[in-house]
This record gives structure tokens, sequence and C-alpha cells, in this order.
């Protein structure tokens, strides 16, 4: 019988890594730097990874620490900016009632960094809050309020109230049932 | 632990994971540049050598 090597499963989670990247960078370059140094981190650690457990759990929290462990060093050099253009930035929904996807991505990248990487873990790629916890060290009610005080702050910069609300989840629905892709007028 | 704020009861909440969720998709959906496959036949390759070299 031939023992499986764990690395050949690294290939089928680089999408959603370099996914992440990119949301935690806000840059191509950086992002796929930050690809790079996971993939030879993990396989030269390959020994650590405990198998059966969830190897895109691993990779996540391997490029998590590459990224934060940057941008200490990076911060001593340069000053913080996040956060400086978020004032200016309200969008407010577009009046055929859908939420322009350019402009959410651009609230969303103004958030930081804790709030935008549990809301991805969470929100968007679908661990639990439990396991966002872990691949991050903190608590589970770190981990929520972080998500929520995520969302707050992009339903403020959206405008997005109850009402809004409904009425954005129910064109979205309808768009997501049609099969995809807004048309363009 | 109480389910107060959580998303399925708050429409402002599944909106914005629902967003998130395709912000992120599209994301994950984008060509993988060459340069992983590279490393990664980069890295088996080192590893043959070292192997064979022992």
């Amino acid at each position: 019988m031939t023992k499986t090597d764990p690395r050949d499963g690294l290939v089928e989670h680089l999408p959603a890594l370099r996914a992440f990247a990119l949301s935690l960078t806000r840059n191509g370059a950086t992002a796929d730097d930050m690809v790079q140094d996971t993939v030879v981190k993990a396989w030269t650690n390959i020994d650590k990874f405990a198998e059966g457990t969830n190897m895109r759990a691993w990779l996540f929290t391997i490029l998590r620490n590459t990224y934060y462990s940057s941008r200490r060093k990076a911060r001593r050099e340069v000053a913080d900016v996040d956060g400086v253009f978020t004032e200016t930035l309200s969008v407010k929904p577009e009046h055929d009632g859908r939420l322009n996807l350019s402009d959410f991505r651009r609230v969303f990248e103004t958030l930081p960094d804790e709030q935008r990487e549990a809301l991805i873990l969470v929100g968007a790629s679908g661990f639990s809050y439990e396991e966002a916890a872990e691949m991050c060290g903190v608590a589970v009610g770190t981990i929520k309020s972080r998500a929520n005080r995520g969302r707050a702050r992009l339903a403020e910069l959206l405008d997005l109230n109850a009402e809004s609300a409904f009425e954005l989840t129910d064109a979205a629905t309808v768009a997501v049932v049609s099969g995809g892709a807004p048309v363009a007028p | 632990m109480s389910k107060t704020s959580d998303e399925d009861h708050d429409p402002i909440a599944a909106l914005i994971d629902a967003n998130l969720k395709r912000v992120y998709s599209d994301l994950v959906q984008e060509e993988l540049p060459d340069r992983f496959k590279d490393l990664l036949a980069v890295l088996k390759a080192q590893e043959t050598q070292e192997k064979a070299g022992k």
C-alpha cells in the first residue's frame, strides 16, 4: 500500500488561499508573494500538519501569520493608513435595488485587517466561528465581535437599513435563482 | 451561547454575507498564476534530487 503524501493536496487549496491573501493584502503582487511563502512553509513543515485535519485551515493560518509578521515589520517604517479615506467613501445602493459589487468591494477594503479577516473566514469562506477563532488564535467571542463590527461598519458605509436590505436581498436572490450575473443595460 | 445577532435573522447581515460570498468566489475563480504550479514542481524536483543524493 502506498502512503499518500499530504503535500499532493496543497494544489487544490491554492485558489482559496490566494483569494484569502487578496482579501487580506488588497494587493495582487503582495498576495501572490504571501501565497508563495505559505506554500514553501507548508511544504517544508508538512510534518507539522496533522493528517485528517483541515488542510485549508492550516494553510490559511500560515498565510495570516506570514501577513501579520510582515505587516509588523512594515509598520515600523510607514504609518498605518487604514481608515484614512473611509469617511468619504459612503455609497448608496443603486436605484434598481442592486448593491453594486465593486462599491461593496471598495468599501470592504477600508475595514481594518481584523474585521476583513473575520468576515472572509466566517462570512465568505464558510469556516465556523470556532474554526476561525482557532486560526486567528483568539476567543470565539472576539471573532464574533470582529465580524459583527465589520458588518455594522459596512452597513453604515453602504447606507443599508433593514428595509433596503430586505429589498436588496430579494433582488440578489432573484438574480441567483435566474442564473447568476446581472445583465448589463 | 445565544444566537441573538445571528445573520440568519438579520437581513442586513444576510445581505452583507451574500455579497462577501460573491466577492470571495470571484477571487477564488480567478485563474491561478503559473508561478504556483511551477513552484510546486520545483519543490518536488528538489526533494527527488535530495533523496537520490542520499
